[in-house]
């Protein structure tokens, strides 16, 4: 089996489910709404994705919408493990909430923290939802967030480096 | 006597943070100034000395990573994200390279890949000596800490004969490494793989069959096969739950699909097993290194980056390449921009499979980069296996798991 192929699978497998599903650059990318998104999930840990590798999120500041991806693989299946399936929901910027995918991947737990103290969004349903790395001040600033500038000072140009 | 709820709010009211404890439970904070690695901390609730709860509190140092990256040029993340573990300087910052390069269409040259597999070979065992000493200094067991520490130096010197310096070595550039061996390297290497091979058996008499040990790892810190495919571990802690799954063998990247080589799973899953592994993959990075370094040998003339690129070196360049092998960059080659897209990578690291997502709006630095670790997917055993154990076993789970804070915390 190839990645396109396991594209093909999985959009057959989904149907109306997906919005879009898509070979990209070493994984299959599903893009899904925040009501089917536990049900897409289930259908993936059907199938063999038995546990998530990373769970991502990109904020979108322009689009008004941050973008948080579960890339799952398989351990058990060695077929499936050859490939990663990344499961995307797009979240609106100022309201973040989305059902939690702990009952169907364990393995999201600290993961979502993470992406819970960084861009402050809302998994509903998670049973320990707070800080994982950084201090409750500092989370509350959302700081991978794209309007968080950092300043950076340099010694070389005698200015301040910003970046967002 | 039980204070009343009048009094609790009383305090409350005064700002003071009052909160009820379980009365039967006893609570212990251990960490994060920890008397082995990193820095991390434990809240630990003990009913008499079982553990009935474990919250690992991670993140004492955490460098923003991410964030840093991106405000730095492409080129410029390598040196940032190997100090994530400096001690598997190559594996780490592979998958980086392995991104970018899916985003830039770049296939690195074959020669290239053989030295980077040599280098994550090295890497992996001084990885692996490394997280050895850890476990046996925290198990009491300081012999194996002062070999750990010993023979690793081998690899670190090797390491540093081929690329200049001991741990951090920034090594790949895309599409190939930014130095060519020394002449005399091969044997060097041969040497370096002779003196561990005659070491491994002293290290299983000593450590491994060694009764005491036995006893305080057997059957210590169980996962079973289908739990630690739930958690999602990875690495030595997953093949010794009876798992095989290796980057090198489920996706190969670089050469290890032409690379003859085993992956070893113990089925018990208990902190023994995890410490077989450990022991098993350091014969089979041998072997690895041998059949890089008779190919390495056999095509002296191959260049070490892609032909297209040597020939667009300015002369200057092009003898620095001829007389010492170094592979100078070129200033655009920092300010480069990379075509937009998004692209994930995965490599096999010393403590497990690191992943990394890399997406890019078309500039000269990343849009976001995000890195999973595999301490920061092992944590999670902390918190699901410590309790049932005594506390006098959390040690020897922790070191089994060989956690490298830093790693974890990015």
């Amino acid at each position: 089996m190839s990645l396109p192929e396991l594209g093909e699978e999985i959009r057959v497998r989904l149907g109306v489910l997906a919005r879009e599903v898509k070979v990209a650059k070493g994984f299959v990318e599903v893009v899904t709404g925040r009501e089917t998104l536990r049900e897409v999930a289930k259908t993936l840990k059907e199938m063999g994705f038995d546990h998530v590798k990373s769970v991502t999120a990109v904020d979108y500041p322009k689009e008004g919408k941050i973008r948080v991806t579960y890339h799952a693989s398989s351990f058990l299946n060695e077929e499936l493990s050859r490939f990663m399936v990344g499961l995307s929901v797009d979240l609106p910027r100022d309201k973040p909430v989305v059902e939690t995918l702990y009952p169907i991947w364990n393995s999201v737990e600290f993961m979502e923290r993470e992406v819970y103290e960084f861009f402050g969004v809302i998994f509903e349903g998670h049973p320990d939802l707070r800080p994982l790395l950084l201090a409750p001040d500092l989370a509350e600033k959302k700081v991978m967030r794209k309007d968080f500038v950092v300043r950076e000072e340099s010694i070389y140009e005698g200015v301040p480096h910003e970046y967002k | 006597m039980s204070i009343s709820e009048g009094t609790l709010g009383e305090l409350r009211s005064k700002g003071v943070e009052v909160r009820r404890i379980d009365k039967e439970y006893y609570e212990i904070f251990i960490g994060p100034q920890h008397p082995g690695s990193g820095h991390m901390r434990f809240r630990v609730k003990l009913d008499g000395d079982i553990i009935v709860d474990a919250d690992p509190d991670i993140g004492y140092v955490h460098r923003t990573m991410e964030k840093l990256s991106e405000g730095r040029e492409w080129l410029k993340i390598t040196p940032l994200v190997e100090r994530m573990t400096i001690i598997d300087a190559c594996n780490i910052t592979l998958p980086y390279i392995n991104a970018l390069e899916k985003l830039m269409d770049k296939r690195p040259s074959t020669r290239a890949s053989y030295l980077r597999v040599l280098l994550c070979e090295m890497n992996r065992i001084a990885s692996h000596l490394y997280g050895f000493g850890i476990f046996g200094v925290f198990i009491g067991h300081s012999t194996a800490y002062m070999w750990g520490f010993g023979d690793r130096e081998v690899f670190v010197e090797l390491s540093e004969i081929l690329t200049g310096t001991r741990l951090t070595y920034t090594y790949h550039i895309p599409g190939g490494v930014r130095r060519d061996m020394p002449q005399d390297f091969p044997q060097m290497v041969r040497r370096a793989v002779r003196y561990m091979r005659s070491r491994m058996p002293e290290y299983e008499k000593i450590f491994l069959n060694n009764p005491v040990i036995v006893t305080r790892l057997k059957d210590v810190g169980v996962i079973t096969k289908n739990r630690a495919a739930e958690l999602g571990v990875v690495g030595p802690t997953l093949r010794g739950s009876g798992i095989r799954y290796d980057v090198r063998l489920a996706e190969p990247y670089e050469v290890y699909g032409e690379i003859d080589f085993e992956v070893p799973v113990f089925e018990d899953g208990d902190a023994l097993a995890r410490t077989w592994v450990r022991v098993e993959e350091i014969k089979q990075s041998l072997n690895i290194m041998e059949q890089a370094i008779d190919w390495l040998e056999r095509h002296r003339d191959e260049p070490v980056i892609p032909k297209e690129d040597y020939d667009k070196l300015p002369k200057l360049h092009k003898e620095v390449y001829e007389k010492s092998g170094r592979v100078k960059l070129l200033p655009a080659q920092i300010s480069m921009k990379v075509p937009p897209g998004k692209a994930v990578a995965r490599g096999e690291a010393g403590r497990g499979e690191i992943f990394y997502y890399v997406e890019s709006d078309g500039g000269t630095m990343p849009y976001r980069l995000r890195v999973v670790t595999p301490s920061a997917r092992n944590a999670i055993v902390f918190k699901r296996i410590l309790p049932g154990h005594r506390l006098m076993d959390l040690p020897t789970v922790y070191g089994s798991i060989d956690y490298f804070a830093p790693e974890a915390d990015r």
